[in-house]
């Protein structure tokens, strides 16, 4: 298991903003009367995509919307390697997964071009710009080698294509998720071997069915 | 033609999203045809004849899913019922559950609703993992389509009160085992809880709960729209139907496709991965099931079928049909090595066996890559794997031990090799610290 703990430096305060309060009822309404315990996972995650980071007073803010004990939410926020618990970097937070088969098709090489572009795993660049970690699968692993940069994932990754998206976010634009290689999502590169048959399109598939294999014929009502 | 299956039999139709994701495109691909027809039939009729079809859960487990399904109860009491769809999808070398979600996700809502009716549940989780943030929004745009439709919801047009909501994880790979989903869904750490009691008794909430892979769910309205019989058209005798397979690692073109079970092994990788780059005799071993399984080498991936049966015969296993392909040139020592450390990393520290055993495994390992471990510490490393493996609450100690014991059980002779290569190299004085030559 990983060790994780709170950052050192915190805020004096957290309040969620106005447009994400909507968010946090629109979770809590989602379960059962009494079960809002459920909604801390998602809630936390609020708190992140509100601040980057999730931060000490935020755990308190948590834990009084859904009404369970601080000491439960610090539980969640540290058992769950997704919340950041200290700043990330503001323009791109790149989660490069590393797992083995990523591994297989060039992650480690990829780790170089991280380190050299931004700097120590775990680290804020020195302008506190970027960031990298390594993490495990993201589960993409068809598309692999494959990094996840805030929220987003950009799959079938070289050194070059990593380099220039980094350069992408550097110069302020938001490069489209997906292949690198102009790949179909999960398509196997060059022509397509499967799906070709242009009846599965048709529309011949939604007509009437008229019943179903093997139905039982309900018996008349009395 | 690639493969065994043909067009025609396929049931994840959109499968690379080069169509219409939405409602529209999905019912011109025969999605929710006929639905109200299988609703109109009995819940009884519905496990029947999803019994009736061999469907094996497709999370990696291989459990009869209609079976499960009967093992709620007959009656809806005080308690609600509740499905719940295992979308945690975190397994190494798993990226099926994706494909569903991002561009079939009607198929998947409609399965929800059938299931459900199955099992007699108003209620529905989907638990994504929080990883797919574009799979969430799609699956939540779909929601909002289906309920437009009134297809779902309350006072739906299918008779039956459906609330399905999307929830999310936080990133745990532990939440993919059912116990832990449960908890994490609660609110709580993913630490698995034990059984007895099972779902079906006591589940989510302390209710009747099914806890169901993506790809069981989306594949059932099929299964009724074409007939038990059809699903057992394909594959060996309780190993029947048609499943998502991918692979990844040192194949020529890893992708997602859909195949019907027990095809060739081989002929999977030639005919839709591109072979084994390098060819065929570049091949050193595959891992079949994601990464929870043992690996089986070369000779033996000319013969295997992609089945629950023949791979367990060989001391494998199907999972999930995830097969992470590892060729001649890539340090098999260092793949596993890695694997241990993500088990490492994703123990959720319940149970001491894994919670210790796992760094220990992995630490160990970390040696084998080198080359600087003890010659005994090999049976040091297999006699941990054994004391950890079924002795935990959830499957995640016995994962971790598997792919330590496959490497070990194929390739032993090459790590002794390396430990001896290291050794030879280096002065072997008792006490003697060895300093890096400059």
């Amino acid at each position: 298991m990983s060790v994780r703990r709170l950052a050192k430096e915190q805020p004096a305060s957290f309040a969620f903003a106005p447009d994400i309060q909507d968010k946090v009822a629109w979770w809590i309404a989602k379960f059962p009367p009494g079960r809002q315990q459920s909604a801390v996972i998602p809630l936390l995650w609020l708190v992140q995509k509100q601040q980057g980071w999730v931060c000490e007073p935020a755990l308190r803010v948590v834990a009084e919307a859904l009404s369970m004990p601080v000491i439960r939410v610090l539980e969640i926020a540290t058992f769950y390697t997704m919340f950041q618990l200290k700043p990330v970097g503001t323009v791109a937070h790149v989660q490069l997964c590393g797992t083995t088969p990523c591994m297989l098709r060039g992650a480690n090489s990829l780790k170089g071009v991280l380190a050299a572009k931004i700097g120590a795993k775990d680290h804020c660049s020195t302008d506190g710009r970027f960031s990298w970690e390594e993490v495990e699968c993201l589960g993409a692993c068809a598309n692999a080698p494959m990094a996840a940069i805030n929220d987003y994932y950009y799959e079938d990754l070289t050194e070059a294509s990593l380099e220039a998206l980094l350069a992408d976010f550097d110069a302020g634009k938001s490069p489209a998720p997906g292949s690198a290689i102009g790949r179909e999502g999960s398509a196997p590169e060059g022509p397509a071997l499967t799906l070709t048959d242009p009846r599965l399109y048709d529309g011949s598939r939604a007509k009437p069915l008229g019943g179903l294999p093997n139905a039982v014929t309900p018996e008349p009502a009395q | 033609m690639a493969g065994i299956l043909e067009d025609k039999d396929r049931i994840f139709t959109n499968l690379y999203g080069l169509h219409d994701w939405g409602l529209e495109g999905a019912k011109a691909r025969g999605v929710w045809n006929g639905t109200a027809d299988m609703l109109a039939q009995t819940p009884e009729w519905i496990c029947d004849q999803i019994k009736a079809s061999g469907l094996r859960g497709r999370g990696g487990a291989g459990f009869a899913t209609g079976l499960k399904w009967t093992f709620m109860p007959k009656q809806l009491g005080e308690r609600p019922h509740y499905l719940v769809v295992n979308a945690d999808e975190s397994e190494p070398g798993t990226c099926k559950d994706r494909e569903i979600m991002r561009n079939d996700p009607h198929r998947l809502i409609e399965g929800c609703l059938v299931a459900s009716y199955a099992i007699r549940a108003h209620d529905c989780f989907i638990y994504i993992r929080g990883e797919y943030v574009h799979e969430r929004e799609r699956l939540e745009a779909a929601l909002l389509q289906a309920a437009e439709a009134r297809l779902i919801g309350k006072d739906n047009i299918h008779g039956w009160d459906f609330n399905i909501r999307v929830t999310h994880g936080g990133g745990a790979y532990i939440c993919g085992d059912e116990m832990a989903l449960l908890e994490s869904l609660e609110g709580k750490k993913g630490q698995p809880r034990l059984k007895p009691p099972f779902p079906a008794g006591a589940g989510v909430y302390g209710c009747p709960t099914t806890v169901n892979n993506v790809e069981s769910i989306a594949v059932a309205p099929e299964i009724l729209r074409r007939g038990a019989s059809w699903f057992l058209g394909f594959g060996r005798e309780k190993n029947s139907g048609t499943k998502l397979m991918s692979a990844s690692g040192h194949v020529n073109k890893p992708c997602v496709v859909e195949e019907a079970m027990s095809i060739p092994l081989r002929q999977l990788i030639d005919d839709h991965f591109g072979g084994i780059r390098g060819g065929w005799g570049n091949l050193k071993a595959i891992i079949p099931g994601g990464s929870s399984v043992r690996m089986i080498p070369a000779e033996e991936c000319d013969v295997a079928l992609m089945d629950f049966d023949d791979l367990a015969s060989r001391k494998s296993g199907l999972g999930t049909a995830a097969m992470i392909v590892m060729d001649k040139d890539c340090d098999i020592v260092a793949a596993i090595a890695r694997l241990s450390y993500f088990y490492k990393h994703e123990s959720c520290g319940q149970c001491t066996p894994c919670r210790e055993g796992t760094g220990w495994m992995w630490r160990i390992m970390e040696r084998m890559v080198t080359g600087e471990a003890e010659p005994k510490e090999i049976d040091m490393l297999l006699d941990v794997a054994s004391q950890v493996e079924g002795h935990t609450i959830c499957g995640l100690g016995d994962a971790a031990a598997w792919p330590i014991q496959g490497l070990f059980r194929h390739f032993r002779p090459e790590i002794e090799q390396r430990i001896a290569n290291y050794r030879s190299r280096r002065a072997n004085v008792p006490g003697l610290t060895l300093i890096a030559a400059e």
